[in-house]
């Protein structure tokens, strides 16, 4: 659990700027959700809090993020130590097919260098897969490849792997889209139950999940193709759903557009 | 080696095929009588993106976020699902006669392709088989170089082809492989393009040049280097002196043939590097892999049997190749021998057909083509062993 500062973070691909000036506080042990019209810039911008953007050729990060104060963009900070502090779930599920589901899990654990014992590694396992709502359907198959599961099983494997390594905070870009009812509700629950130990930042384009589940959202928007994105308002999920400032907001909550 | 080529890569398509390989499979399969109706309809919409139900299905590697190709792939998705819903009468007014003839061309001309290919394989075995066996058979006399008897002749030299052909592989393997990770996964995207087209260049060469550059330049400059060698760690087995004065050992010949094959391992393997797909890579950088981590916990798995294929299909190369070795290396008959250094070196079994050939009359004759048997047969055997290890573990792709 960690705090979150983003300070004027601007992001390109190229000679394209897709995100200005985006400041945005996060607060420990909540959940934050990123809502906005399509293309208006927020994967990039979870993508530039786990150092992920820079992977892209060409692509590059201005601006300031901090995780409890430490710079995150600085040239002192090491992006692997950062993505091994900030896990991340797709909006496509993408566990490794050639491995196992408990491998799988065990991806991250193993990647730290730490020597487990087989107790201890089972262990994990069954604490990752039971807080990611999946222990019961996979505990007779852990040894399966984990390209078996249901679409929904897949992305829980994803939410597992990336908790098994007790990250400080867990970023989701859209983790229900491509989900069925249930399963979807089955990850919002363990959203919430993550929020005790994670700080989460959630995209979503379901308005009705993030006011479900989302204690501070923030609403971005691009005014036309070939502009940034940027933050239009951020503030408790209650008071930006009944009572935004912004007109553009109004007009996105109300399903004028987006 | 286009031949190696047919041998290999259907296993490769059929049994494990990278993501966006087993995509245009279904399409294609899709294409097959059965279904020939339906797809006839939903085709136009979805090339490349096959009317399965496709939400799981992985793009091949993107270079953007997913959300991009997700976007544009999506409404083809929907489109082709709802076309698919009511195809009967559309199908019927689509023209079918016309679509059938071609179909049946089609057909035709590839069946005539396959049993072509199956004709002269069959042809080439029956002649090697045939005009090979009097060799094995008759009495030992007249064979080529005096030899004693056949065996003592074939195994020489089939040591010698996998030796020298080992020796280039354990080179040429890791070092393409690793040059295909480099120009894909770490240089930046001109410079893996540059090395990309240097690699393909030195495909193009052709195999008397690489001899050439072998005995003129490469055997010459590495000779003092073999003394020193030889000198100071003629200690190791392998390394032991006297080492030749004109450098023209069986490492020479195995280092010309490395770099004969290493376009070959380097190309295929970047290949099969590109479609690993990004969000498997993203994925691993996610969890806090670093480059490395991340090749060896995505990259080599996803793209391990189409590395494997271009191993083979190099060894296979190298098995062949006649002109290189045959210039480089002046063979000692009969001699089997790990040494890498010394001037008395082992033949092998392609550069001594190549120059026992023009003189060889009667018996002489079959026994080089029984050599080409044995040759063949090793080669067949190396790809059965390359299928078998092409095979994935779990069925899972
Ligand atoms: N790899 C890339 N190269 C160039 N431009 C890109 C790339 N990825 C995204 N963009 C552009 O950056 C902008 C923001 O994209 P981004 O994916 O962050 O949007 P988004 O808000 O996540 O949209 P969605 O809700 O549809 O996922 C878009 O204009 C997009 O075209
Ligand atoms: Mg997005």
């Amino acid at each position: 659990m960690s705090h979150l500062q983003l300070d004027r973070v601007s992001a390109y691909y190229g000679a394209f700027q897709a995100v200005a000036d985006v400041s945005l506080n996060i607060e420990p042990c909540s959940i934050t959700a990123l809502i906005g019209p399509s293309g208006c810039g927020k994967s990039t911008l979870l993508r530039t809090i786990n150092r992920l953007h820079e992977t892209i050729p060409g692509a590059r990060v201005t601006g300031d993020v901090r995780l409890n104060g430490q710079d995150v963009l600085g040239p002192g900070s090491d992006p692997v130590e950062v993505r091994s502090r900030v896990g991340m779930v797709f909006q496509r599920a993408n566990p490794f097919p050639t491995m196992s589901i408990s491998e799988n899990v065990l991806a991250g654990v193993k990647l730290r260098g730490r020597r487990l014992a087989p107790k201890q590694a089972e262990q994990v396992v069954e604490r990752s897969l039971k807080a990611a709502n999946l222990w019961q359907e996979t505990k007779d198959r852990l040894k399966k490849s984990g390209a078996g599961l249901s679409g929904g099983q897949q992305q829980r494997l994803c939410i597992a792997r990336a908790i098994a390594v007790q990250p400080e905070v867990l970023l989701m870009d859209e983790p229900c889209s491509a989900l069925d009812p249930a399963s979807t509700a089955a990850i919002e629950e363990l959203m919430v139950t993550l929020k005790s130990d994670y700080t989460v930042v959630v995209v979503t384009h379901n308005l009705a999940q993030a006011a479900r589940v989302s204690d501070q959202t923030a609403f971005m928007s691009v005014d036309r193709a070939g502009q940034p994105g940027r933050l239009i308002e951020h503030g408790s999920t209650v008071s930006l759903f009944n009572a935004p400032t912004q007109t553009a907001t109004c007009d996105y909550i109300a399903g004028k557009f987006g | 080696m286009t031949a190696f080529a047919d041998q290999l890569l259907p296993v490769e398509l059929e049994e494990r095929a990278p993501d966006d390989l087993s995509q245009l499979l279904t399409a294609d399969r899709v294409a097959d009588p059965v279904d020939a109706s339906r797809a006839a309809d939903a085709q136009p919409a979805a090339r490349g993106v096959p009317p399965k139900p496709a939400e799981q299905s992985e793009q091949p590697v993107q270079l953007g976020p997913s959300t991009q190709s997700d976007r544009a792939a999506r409404p083809d998705r929907s489109d082709s699902a709802a076309r698919a819903d009511q195809p009967v009468q559309r199908s019927a007014r689509a023209g079918r006669p016309g679509r059938n003839l071609g179909d049946i061309g089609w057909r035709g001309l590839t069946l005539a392709a396959a049993v072509t290919t199956v004709l002269a394989l069959g042809s080439v075995m029956a002649f090697l088989a045939l005009e090979g066996a009097p060799a094995v058979a008759g009495d030992a006399t007249d064979l080529p170089a005096q030899a004693p008897d056949i065996w003592a002749l074939t195994w020489p030299l089939l040591f010698g082809s996998a030796w020298v052909s080992g020796l280039a592989l354990a080179v040429a393997a890791p070092v393409g492989v690793g040059i295909a990770l480099f120009s894909v996964l770490i240089a930046r995207r001109r410079l893996g393009g540059w090395l990309g087209a240097s690699i393909d260049i030195l495909a193009a060469v052709p195999s008397v040049v690489y001899g050439l550059w072998g005995l003129t330049v490469l055997a010459p400059l590495v000779a003092p280097a073999y003394a020193w060698v030889a000198d100071r760690l003629g200690w190791i087995p392998f390394l032991a002196g006297p080492a030749s004065a004109t450098g023209r050992t069986v490492l020479t010949a195995a280092m010309v043939l490395a770099v004969m094959v290493l376009p070959l391992v380097a190309s295929l393997s970047r290949e099969v590097i590109r479609l690993v797909p990004s969000n498997l890579i993203e994925g691993a950088l996610a969890l806090g892999a670093t480059r490395w981590e991340m090749i060896r916990l995505v990259v080599l798995p996803q793209a391990r049997s189409g590395i494997t294929a271009g191993v083979m299909l190099a060894l296979g190369r190298a098995l062949g190749e006649t002109m290189a070795v045959a210039m480089v290396l002046s063979p000692t008959p009969f001699l089997i021998s790990f040494h890498l250094l010394r001037s008395e070196n082992p033949g092998t079994v392609a550069s001594f057909i190549a120059q026992n050939f023009p003189e060889a009359h009667g018996l002489e004759t079959n026994a080089l083509i029984w050599l080409g048997l044995v040759l063949f047969a090793l080669t067949f055997l190396i790809n059965s062993l390359a299928r078998t290890l092409v095979r994935p573990k779990g069925g899972t792709t």
